[in-house]
């Protein structure tokens, strides 16, 4: 029977009930970023937390400007500067537990140190003397990733893998303004709500990716409000203060470990330096688009606030500088040793056991590596 | 000696069985995908997990690839040991840059601190009546990718041990599942399933003397078929299933080939920048004085797979495989 034919017997009737799965009002970011250093706010901040933020910052500051150093001299094949990003890269390593794990991009060497990775081992893959040069278990930080936003289904497996096991350890991903438009941005939130994973999503919104502005990367009204379409809350900070990022990070990460879900945060922030050493920014901004963010730097911020409340004198902003000096002045040396380098290591850990045809090409390299030496002797 | 009873059974249900077996011995086990779950997989080779094991352990995923297998990095990277099912061979290419970005590199680029022990099963292959997109052949593209394991198994004992030793490697593997094959039977005793099969390790299927047919997956009973048929034209053909394409197993093949003395390589992906070109170099480089004719290849044209009315005339079938046989320069031997 046709409907047609059945339209004498049919009583419309109303679908099932519909109704929004959650209620996004509360998953919805604030209207303005928020903000500590010189608001209300920042009479509840911890003072020994403020200090220890200003002396990583000041550290950071200095990681950031002797790493440019070094690919100048030649020491570095290229680096991503998070210069005027550091309160970002210092908070999120700040805000996590030992037993979490810190997934970071190719522009987050810093975050890395500030977790406790070693400054050299750090810069391995920017030197170019292998891809990874630290063990990720050892401080529970992943591999600095380069592939946009790939790195980010990885937090949020690793996140639920942990929860599965009955651990507590909360994962937090670094991703940049330009990452968000790839698809793994979206996989990875879909699945982080839907598996209510402990995990964080930090977007470092530094106002490019590499030469293209936001306006081109998305129509949404901040990349905070993706947030609500996943079913999880979005949240808004100002980047460069680096109270407000450290609380609303905590938050996040206390959210996930007690079995919130994630969270997306946004921070605010702006990509000071060119996007690595070897662009040329003044091809797409001005300066003073340039001036207009120095003027609200996250190291003079959180200076100015500590100054004015009688936490820090000349003699404690000196002695930050000092220990960033000493950082540098440890990283220059150690980086102008040559780094061991072995072609073996080449065919070593493509697989736990070398293929017959990895062994055969192995043996090849080492021939002419025999020959290579025999001819230099001559 | 024991003697087990043998019952039929078919590949899927071995492959079940595997998949079964490993969540049982190692909780680390988890098998993850579209419809794993509560459907037990459009092709029902996870049928019965998620009861047996939980949701925790047999997931049906949101509808995402790269979201899958990117989730099972993490997964492995904390010490779980994820079987992810792609629903189709052309379904799995969104996840093809976690797969070669990451899942291939990982150990690598670590210096072997982060090893990713995940299996990736990936039903492929044609002849099975699929409308555009459920029938690619597509080992050539995994193969070019240094890193990953890549396995197929043709026989339902095969099915079982290749996908217990791929569960087992501490390296990933692509395990390529013909779908052709998922319903084919065979006497296998599941209560005694043949011991784990070695990866990398290629096997005679029939002795011959005339020439070698070099095979895997689909092909491997069509070219069984055909050996028989060759038999009236007086060829007595070898046989060699590769069982895996990654580790290669130059060893087998090419004692074979000096043997013989002549070789065709039969696959059904697109014969141009396929496996068959690698696989009939290497014979040439290892086998150049022992061989009469040069190594011929049958592979499936170098076209989209074609819609499924006139799929027949793509996939190599016994002519092909006959014909190619009859190429390779028998007069020089009279
Ligand atoms: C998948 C992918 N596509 C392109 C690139 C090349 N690339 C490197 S950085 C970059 C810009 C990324 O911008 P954003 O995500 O905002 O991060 P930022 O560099 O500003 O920290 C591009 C296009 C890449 N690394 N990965």
């Amino acid at each position: 029977m046709t409907v047609m034919e059945q339209r004498g017997a049919y009583r419309p009737s109303p679908p099932p009930a519909w109704q929004p799965r959650t209620d996004p009002a509360p998953l919805l970011p604030d209207a303005e970023p928020y903000r500590v250093l010189g608001t209300e706010a920042a009479a509840k901040a911890d003072p020994g937390l403020l200090r220890r933020l200003y002396a990583e910052l000041v550290r950071g500051r200095r990681y950031n400007t002797q790493a440019t150093a070094l690919t100048k001299q030649g020491r570095l094949a290229v680096y991503p500067s998070s210069t005027g990003q550091e309160a970002c890269e210092v908070a999120a390593a700040l805000a996590l537990e030992e037993r979490d794990w810190l997934f970071p991009s190719y522009r987050d060497t810093l975050a890395a140190v500030a977790r406790g990775v070693d400054p050299v081992q750090a810069l391995t893959l920017l030197r170019g003397d292998w891809h990874t040069g630290y063990d990720p278990r050892e401080h529970r930080v992943a591999p600095l990733c380069t592939p946009l936003a790939t790195q980010l289904p990885h937090a949020v497996g690793l996140a639920h893998a942990a929860r599965l096991k009955g651990d507590d350890v909360v994962a937090l991903a670094l991703v940049g303004d330009g990452g968000t438009s790839e698809g793994d941005f979206h996989e990875a939130l879909n699945f982080a709500a839907v598996w209510q994973a402990p995990v964080v999503f930090l977007v470092q919104n530094n106002g490019f990716a590499i030469s293209v502005p936001l306006a081109k990367q998305t129509a949404a009204p901040s990349l905070a409000h993706k947030a609500v379409g996943y079913g999880m809350p979005g949240r808004l900070v100002d980047g460069n203060d680096a109270a407000a990022v450290h609380e609303v990070l905590t938050d996040a990460v206390r959210h996930a470990r007690a079995g919130g879900g994630p969270t997306l945060i946004e921070a605010i922030t702006y990509r000071i330096d060119a996007h690595t050493n070897a662009d040329d920014a003044t091809r797409y901004r001005g300066d003073s688009e340039v001036e207009t963010w120095r003027g609200h730097d996250p190291i003079a911020l959180l200076e100015h606030e500590l100054t004015e409340r009688g936490l820090l004198d000349e003699a404690g902003k000196q002695a930050a500088m000092d220990a960033a000096e000493a950082m540098a002045a440890d990283l220059r040396e150690r980086m102008n040793q040559d780094p061991r380098l072995d072609p073996r290591d080449l065919f070593a850990q493509v697989y736990a056991e070398p293929t017959q045809q990895l062994r055969e090409q192995q043996a090849q390299l080492q021939a002419e590596l025999d020959a290579e030496s025999e001819g230099s002797h001559r | 000696m024991t003697t087990v009873a043998l019952k039929p059974a078919t590949m899927a249900q071995a492959l079940t069985r595997a998949l079964r077996d490993a969540m049982a011995d190692d909780p680390s086990v988890h098998v993850m995908g579209e419809d794993v779950g509560t459907l037990g997989g459009v092709f029902r080779v996870t049928d019965g997990l998620a009861k047996e094991f939980g949701e925790d352990r047999c997931t049906d995923t949101p509808l995402a690839e790269a979201g899958i297998l990117g989730t099972a990095v993490g997964m492995a990277m904390y010490g779980l040991r994820p079987v992810v099912e792609m629903q189709f061979d052309a379904f799995a290419y969104p996840a093809f840059e976690q797969l070669i970005s990451h899942v291939a590199r990982m150990r690598n680029r670590t210096r072997g601190t982060m090893p990713l022990p995940i299996t990736i099963r990936v039903p492929y292959g044609g002849g099975i009546g699929g409308v555009e997109h459920h029938s690619d052949s597509s080992e050539a593209y995994y193969m070019a990718t240094p890193g990953l394991h890549v396995v197929t198994p043709a026989t339902v004992a095969d099915a079982y041990g290749l996908l217990r030793a791929s569960i087992a490697s501490d390296d990933p593997v692509v395990f390529l599942e013909p779908k052709r094959l998922y319903w084919s039977k065979d006497s296998w005793n599941p209560e005694d399933p043949q011991s784990v099969e070695p990866i990398g390790r290629a096997v005679v299927r029939r002795s011959g003397r005339s020439a070698t047919l070099i095979t895997y997956g689909p092909s491997v009973p069509v070219c069984l078929e055909a050996a028989e048929a060759a038999r009236e034209e007086g060829w007595d053909l070898e046989v060699v299933d590769l069982r895996s394409l990654v580790p290669f197993d130059d060893e087998t093949v090419c004692a074979s080939v000096r043997r013989t003395g002549r070789a065709v390589v039969v696959h059904e992906s697109g014969g141009f920048g396929g496996p068959g070109g690698e696989i009939a170099a290497r014979v040439t480089e290892r086998c150049f004085h022992h061989l009469e004719a040069p190594v011929l290849r049958v592979a499936g044209f170098d076209i989209p797979y074609p819609p499924p009315m006139l799929e027949r005339h793509h996939l190599p079938g016994v002519d092909r495989i006959l014909d190619a046989v009859g190429r390779l320069q028998w007069e020089a031997e009279s």
